[in-house]
């Protein structure tokens, strides 16, 4: 075939500067942007580049996570350890009305729970600081309604995502004028990959929770997932066992929802060899939108992210 | 919003490592099939995908269960999944062998989209033009090909596909090539590449084919992963649009930005184009250390070597004859993508890079057929149009010929009500330089006027519905100022059009037209140091909005006349309610159209109270008071 090849490297170069343009415009064009940071490999990718974007200068903006509280308790430990690191203005958003009534991943479905304390809480949460953009970390290679996902994707008032609204997108040159009520949800990583995000947080040297890795970890198994038991809320249905298995995530969420996979991968150069040859898309492995490929799109008209 | 790399330069013998293409083609050419049969040979769809592409099957397809229906990886939202059509723009990607990445933007193939289409070509490096060998070039085939030579594509590639359904035939597939060929020769498409093959059968799509021993040139695979820029790229010329201006500690201030065409190095004399200030550069910052050249697609921030005014949308770039000078009037071809239609005179904001400044729309010139390439007397363009149009913006900016650079050269429309995107631009040519429009300073000037006639200047705008009693509160308005020693005059819509604007009529272009020229005098009226009250229904927001905007604050009064419109109707001084409820006014505002009541005015007054107590809130207002 041919001759001539395309270092990886050049790729992620090329994928960096399209992120970092889409971070300037943004903190240049919009009141009061927010970084949405939920802790998982894109998040930490997201924040690399925001980094960059803005170097020597701190970060511009404050990073807000949806905290649902069913998150790994790993995860709450890096991100506390990052934000204190890096000088991050977090802010956290939570539903307390519905922890108060007891809403769990265990009570309510999983399609249910994420509408209440993720979409209902990020929303809150954004109304309540006044953010006018929310920069976060989707791929348009997640899922495939996510193709015609716009880089800047626009939300009317009461944040309902409406297809017809989108506007179309010239060049490197963004609409980022909002009328009354509107507000914009800006994805940096639209273009990038899942082994991109991987390539490139090795070349990057991108700090990332450990849960991404291979390790020896209680789990059970139900339905056919493998959920890990982070803590002692975990109701364990009769006759389910807790077993030591060498498990890794590919995505993480809230613990009751992530299912594990496993894997001896316990190094980033195994993980991304073991990812190459499975070649399965990762949201496979999020329960929340099991229900078909459609289902984004319904969550998505809601407000979730 | 991907970053073009098509004004770029392949640095040395390298490839591009990402290739933006772009794919068009009728709807049931195969499209579909041959993109989702190249996705699935490179391995750049998840095997989940796939199986799902083994086991569904949609309403028409002819695959047999068990094997992949390729048209189906393709698919996107649940509405046109269950329509079957595609009805926006989908962005993919595809991982070459080679280690090329190829982001593909998938248009549409229906053809009243012309404007995703243009969408899709606006970054696109290749376009690959599907061409049915049993149907024929259609006339889908030349409207995507003159919208890719429109959007600057450079190389189109023509997929000739279903050849199974033509036995191979080598002359078909000649003589359909020939047709398209004529086409872009007329276009000026840098590079067409023509290639026989089966979506179906995979011949010719990521392997050659005996089947057309006759064809010797790359199939589709080997085509895309060689791809170079044919000619010289357009230009070399340096150019960066500051989207950002960096200031950090010990005095650190730098300009963030992604240089969009040239190259830059420290100690390179560069220009501000906007203000002609010049200095040269002296770091190339980034987060992992300085660099000693900056290439066409770099995000970096630059520092300069003295202090010189640079803020978010000027655009930096090199001295001499590659400098990019201000101008005010532009012509430009539009693809029209807003619901409603152009309307000139009307202000809409202008977006380019990170810039944007208001604009007007002065003139349509003509309408393009994009089928024949023929132009057409217009006055107007609708959704989907596409037509030569010229732009007056508020200010003079630096706008690159569009075929010089894409970033520099297109612009974005913006309704600055809805804040939708209406119209995407592509600057043909400055029509006036703002250095041949030198504004001459004179001695006496404003001050000095004003000095004279002892009190301020200002414009009263009083805006309401026909016979809402604008006339009247302005006419004794003038009368208690003019006893005052104020110098005064009064712009009265129905006189104007007697006389300087009887060349306009009442549909909304024409009102906008009418409103941009009564600011213009009104403002010349201001300079000369009077007091100038406008009585003019002005029923548009965004037009008015617009003549606001040729005012310092303070300069400015907006007058909101409420009366309620059966008032209005009722009183009716000049009997044109009468006339529209007969039918012979469809233009009548508060009839046939729509008033749009002024926001924020800076003043209210009902047209049903005191004259006098109108009076006196308005002269107060307008001697600040
Ligand atoms: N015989 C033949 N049929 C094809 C070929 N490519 C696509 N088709 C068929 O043409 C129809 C339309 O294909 P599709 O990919 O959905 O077209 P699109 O509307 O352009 O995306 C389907 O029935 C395909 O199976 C080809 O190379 N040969």
């Amino acid at each position: 075939m041919t001759a001539l090849a395309v270092p990886y490297s050049a790729v992620l170069d090329e994928l960096e500067a399209e992120a970092i343009h889409i971070y300037r415009e943004t903190a240049a064009a919009f009141r009061n942007p927010v970084l949405l940071y939920s802790i998982g490999k894109d998040s930490s990718v997201l924040l690399h580049l925001a980094l960059k974007a803005f170097a020597p200068a701190p970060l511009p903006f404050p990073v807000m996570h949806i905290d649902t509280t069913w998150k790994f308790r790993e995860m709450i430990e890096f991100r506390d350890r990052r934000a204190a690191e890096l000088g991050l203005d977090l802010r956290i958003a939570t539903n307390l009305e519905a922890v108060e009534q007891g809403v769990t991943p265990f009570t309510h479905g999983t399609h249910e729970y994420t509408r209440i304390m993720k979409t209902v809480a990020l929303r809150d949460g954004i109304d309540r600081y006044g953010f006018d953009a929310a920069v976060g970390g989707a791929r348009r290679d997640e899922e495939r309604s996510r193709a015609k996902e716009r880089i800047f994707s626009l939300r009317e008032p009461g944040h309902r995502w409406e297809p017809r609204k989108q506007r179309p997108e010239f060049w490197r040159t963004a609409n980022t004028t909002l009328a009354e009520g509107q507000s914009m949800r800006v994805f940096p990583l639209s273009n990038w990959t899942e082994l991109d995000v991987w390539r490139y947080i090795q070349r990057e040297s991108i700090d990332i929770p450990s849960l991404y890795f291979a390790k020896p970890r209680p789990v059970v198994e139900r339905d056919g997932n493998l959920l890990m038991v982070d803590d002692d809320r975990f109701p364990l249905r009769d006759g389910e066992q807790v077993q030591m298995r060498s498990v890794r995530f590919r995505t993480l969420g809230c613990y009751p929802l992530s299912g594990a996979v496993e894997s001896t991968a316990d190094t980033l150069e195994s993980l991304i060899a073991e990812m190459e040859s499975s070649n399965i898309s990762e949201r496979a492995g999020r329960l929340i939108d099991g229900e078909g490929g459609g289902s984004m799109e319904a969550k998505k008209a809601e407000g979730y992210f | 919003m991907t970053a073009p790399s098509v004004t770029g330069q392949a640095t040395g013998s390298s490839l591009t490592p990402v290739l933006r293409l772009v794919t068009c083609g009728s709807v049931d050419d195969g499209k579909s099939t041959l993109i989702g049969r190249l996705l699935a040979e490179t391995d750049s769809v998840p095997i989940d995908q796939l199986e799902y592409a083994r086991r569904t099957r949609r309403g028409g397809s002819t695959v047999p269960v068990g094997e992949v229906d390729f048209s189906l990886l393709t698919d996107g939202l649940e509405a046109e999944r269950e329509q079957g059509i595609t009805i926006d723009v989908a962005y993919r990607h595809m991982n070459l062998p080679n280690g090329r990445r190829v982001l593909i933007a998938d248009a549409p193939g229906h053809e009243q989209y012309t404007r995703n289409m243009a969408v899709a070509a606006s970054n696109g490096d290749v376009a690959v033009l599907l061409v049915d060998a049993a149907r024929g070039v259609r006339p889908q085939t030349h409207r995507h090909l003159t919208v890719c030579a429109l959007m600057g594509v450079r190389t189109v590639i023509v997929a000739v596909n279903k050849m199974d359904l033509v036995e191979y035939d080598h002359a078909t597939f000649e003589s359909l090539v020939g047709i398209v060929r004529t086409t872009a020769a007329r276009l000026e498409v840098a590079e067409v590449l023509a290639i026989p093959v089966s979506a179906a059968a995979g011949e010719n799509v990521t392997r050659g084919s005996d089947l057309m021993p006759w064809y010797n040139g790359p199939n589709l695979l080997e085509a895309l992963s060689d791809w170079k820029p044919s000619s010289s790229p357009a230009s070399t010329a340096f150019r960066f649009p500051v989207q950002f201006v960096v200031r950090a500690d010990g005095n650190f201030r730098g300009y963030a930005g992604t240089v969009v065409s040239g190259h830059v190095e420290p100690g390179t004399e560069v220009v501000v184009a906007d203000s002609g200030r010049t200095a040269k550069v002296d770091r190339i910052v980034t987060f992992d250390g300085d660099l000693e050249r900056a290439v066409i697609g770099q995000a970096v921030t630059l520092t300069l070597d003295h202090e010189v005014d640079v803020t978010r949308g000027d655009v930096i770039c090199e001295t001499g004859a590659g400098q990019v000078q201000p101008a005010d009037r532009f012509a430009a071809d539009v693809v029209w993508l807003g619901e409603e239609p152009l309307a000139h005179g009307r202000s809409y904001l202008l977006v380019s890079g990170s810039r944007s400044v208001p604009a007007t729309v002065t003139n349509v010139r003509h309408r393009l057929d994009v089928v024949s390439g023929h132009e057409h007397a217009a006055r107007l363009l609708e959704m989907n149009d596409v037509g030569r149009v010229e732009v007056a913006t508020d200010r003079p900016i630096p706008m690159d010929p569009y075929s010089l650079c894409r970033d520099t050269g297109g612009f974005l429309l913006v309704d600055r009500v809805t804040a939708d995107t209406v119209a995407a631009g592509l600057t043909r040519h400055v029509m006036r330089r703002s250095f041949n429009v030198v504004h001459q300073a004179y001695e006496v000037d404003h001050e000095a006027r004003t000095l004279l006639m002892g009190h301020a200047a200002k414009v009263v705008w009083l805006t309401g519905l026909p016979g809402s009693g604008k006339s009247t509160i302005a006419d004794a308005a003038v009368r208690r100022l003019h006893a005052m020693g104020v110098h005064t005059y009064v712009l009265d819509g129905d006189n104007v059009r007697a006389g300087l604007n009887k060349d306009l009529g009442f549909t909304s272009e024409d009102r906008a037209e009418n409103v941009r020229r009564v600011a213009e005098v009104a403002k010349l009226m201001r300079d000369a140091g009077l007091v100038v009250l406008v009585a003019l229904v002005s029923p548009y927001r965004s037009d008015r909005d617009a003549a606001k905007d040729l005012y310092e604050p303070g300069q400015f009064l907006e007058v909101h006349v409420d009366t309620a419109v059966e008032v209005c109707a009722e009183r009716d001084p000049k009997g044109l309610y009468a006339k529209a409820a007969a039918g012979n006014l469809p233009n009548m505002t508060g009839v046939g159209q729509s008033y749009e009541a002024p926001e924020n005015p800076d003043l209210v007054l009902t047209g049903t109270g005191d004259v006098d107590v109108s009076v006196q809130l308005l002269v107060a207002a307008i001697l600040g008071e």
